[in-house]
């Protein structure tokens, strides 16, 4: 077994590409996801890979769009900001039907916001991540543990459906120093019969493109992806439990926030509060199916978010509001703390009543 | 046993992620029992997370004065040096503790006060490794950064500080089972250990068995965990 060894969230998240079999990385510095960059600049070169600093976002976003043509594990990262000068290119990469990995390690926004830790980017990557019709499969990490695993996943999914992986994490995931394993998991290759790697003369070309003129044919490419977005809800939907048997409150909280909630939870139990939290890992796809089963068994949700109430929105459609949804929320870099956390435990066990 | 010698400016160096921060507001308050006047001085330029300047309070509490780039830890994301660093060399009287920044790239900013450490010559130059980092996991890899560190600062190392750690699950094992990596570095570079730092929970169960244990209070850490002490 491979000894543990220390390493920021984003170094292992790097590290843990890497180990994933990719040999491409494109990016551009910004706080706080520089630790990503930095560390492919070291790494890169001595295994044979590419590390190279673009000129801007958008420029590196298109770079993984042309290494995701030839089939090969690729990446970007980036924080809140430049992540949206990706969105472009992530819309081009959902309309080639493109396996890539796209890191986004959130700050305070909107506009340059800060350097401090965010999840206000929670619309742009499970709703609107760019125009058109098209979903991300987005990873939510809550330890620096999961940075690597989820990475590993990432990538795995990514070739398995033909799409975006988005890592969600916070700049408190990059930046946190935490004890790791990388253990190199099982690595499934899968067959790639359109990546554009020369014909040899032997097939027809392969074509990567976005653009569909004619209406019925481009309606065809929706439906299509949307059926494999379908299968993908059905199946792929990741999430954690914490005392959530006997649970009257039920909090929903991912990435730092539930580090913090999980401490809050303790406490409300220390004071006779049945608490316990559901931790999406995917954040699309939603795990709606247990969300709706708690419905039926708690009085009421909290949403903890370091954002204006955007996952409250999926709380109460994979709840049919079924139950109050409170929110407890801080924004702009702030982290909401475990007495925040527990002082809506505290109002949510009173306004949802008796069961 | 804690046997250490000092010198008037104290520079501490490592790859980025090795500790140098704490240690070095440790350092600084270790100097503290012995002299009159300590400041500590943060040229870290490369990380905007984790600064000195977040050790502020117990800094002030044992009567150090702390150096810091005016944007330090105000989430301003810019690199700058402190005016006031050109003080602890103009200023034979204070014992200083400079924290420097990560890597080759945060050694860079030091270039500039070298020639004046240099020709005072009362310095020591201490290079902080832990093995439980990826990219300095065996004495090759660390000799490299080492080599780096120094190339871009243009100074020497004069020491090493062992700071093997895994941050909260460090065992007492895991320090005795640096010790090899250490001297093994030791060895390879010539230059002494001049002691291993050990977090203050697991120092009691190391004395004895390691020549200057330097036991260390984590002073800067993520905020939530801080949240978790309060």
């Amino acid at each position: 077994m491979a000894e543990k060894v220390l390493m920021k969230g984003n170094e292992a998240l790097a590290e843990a590409a890497i180990m994933a079999g990719c040999r491409h990385y494109f990016g551009y510095p910004i706080t706080p996801q520089t630790e990503v960059a930095a560390y492919m600049s070291k790494k890169m070169p001595k295994i044979g890979g590419t590390f190279l600093q673009a000129e801007s976002e958008i420029a590196a976003i298109n770079m993984v769009l042309g290494v995701a043509s030839t089939g090969k594990r690729v990446m970007t990262s980036s924080s809140s900001p430049g992540i949206s000068l990706k969105s472009e290119g992530l819309s081009y990469l959902a309309g080639c039907d493109l396996p890539a990995l796209v890191v986004n390690v959130q700050r305070g926004g909107p506009g340059l916001g800060g350097i401090q830790p965010s999840q206000s980017d929670y619309f742009h990557a499970t709703r609107g991540a760019g125009h058109g019709d098209f979903h991300m499969i987005v990873l939510a990490p809550s330890n620096v543990q999961e940075m690597v695993n989820l990475t590993f996943k990432g990538f795995d999914l990514a070739d398995k459906y033909r799409m975006t992986s988005m890592i969600l994490a916070d700049g408190t995931m990059g930046q946190t120093m935490e004890p790791v394993l990388l253990e190199q998991g099982e690595i499934t290759q899968y067959e790639k019969p359109w990546a554009t790697t020369g014909t040899k003369m032997e097939r027809p070309h392969n074509i990567v493109n976005s653009l569909f003129l004619k209406p019925e044919q481009l309606e065809v490419e929706n439906f299509k992806r949307y059926e494999r977005y379908k299968k993908i809800e059905e199946t792929e939907a990741l999430y954690d439990t914490y005392r959530m048997e006997d649970a009257d409150v039920c909090v929903v909280a991912f990435g730092i926030g539930a580090r913090v909630s999980h401490n809050a939870i303790d406490e409300a139990r220390k004071a006779g509060i049945k608490a316990g939290m559901i931790r999406p890992i995917t954040l699309w796809p939603f795990p709606k199916a247990a969300l709706k089963e708690a419905a039926d068994k708690v009085k009421a949700f909290i949403s903890v978010e370091l954002s204006m109430g955007q996952m409250i929105e999926d709380i109460e459609l994979a709840t049919r509001c079924a139950k109050p949804v409170m929110l407890c929320n801080r924004v702009g870099g702030m982290i909401p703390t475990v007495k925040n956390v527990y002082d809506s435990i505290v109002e949510a066990d009173k306004i949802g009543g008796d069961k | 046993m804690l046997n250490l010698t000092h010198k008037r400016v104290t520079l501490f160096c490592g790859h980025y992620g090795s500790g140098k921060t704490n240690i070095a507001i440790n350092y600084a308050m270790h100097l503290k029992n012995s002299f009159d006047d300590v400041c500590i001085a943060d040229l870290d330029i490369v990380n905007p997370y984790f600064r000195t300047k977040d050790g502020e309070k117990a800094l002030n509490r044992h009567g150090i004065k702390l150096i810091s780039s005016e944007y330090a830890s105000s989430n301003v994301d810019l690199p700058a040096l402190p005016a006031e660093t050109y003080a602890i060399l103009d200023n034979p009287g204070l014992h200083a503790v400079i924290d420097v920044g990560g890597d080759d790239r945060g050694a860079l900013a030091l270039g500039r006060y070298v020639p004046s450490i240099l020709s005072e010559n009362d310095y020591e130059m201490l290079f902080v490794i832990n093995k439980f980092r990826p990219l300095t996991r065996d004495c090759a890899s660390t000799l490299e950064i080492m080599d780096e560190i120094e190339a871009a600062c243009n100074m020497k190392f004069t020491a090493i500080v062992n700071n093997s750690n895994l941050g909260d699950e460090t065992t007492a094992e895991n320090v005795l089972s640096s010790l090899e990596y250490a001297e093994e570095i030791s060895a390879k570079s010539g230059l002494p250990i001049k002691m291993t730092c050990v977090d203050n929970r697991i120092a009691p169960e190391l004395s004895g068995k390691i020549e200057n244990v330097f036991p260390i209070t984590l002073y800067v850490m993520q905020s939530w965990k801080l949240q978790e002490d309060r």
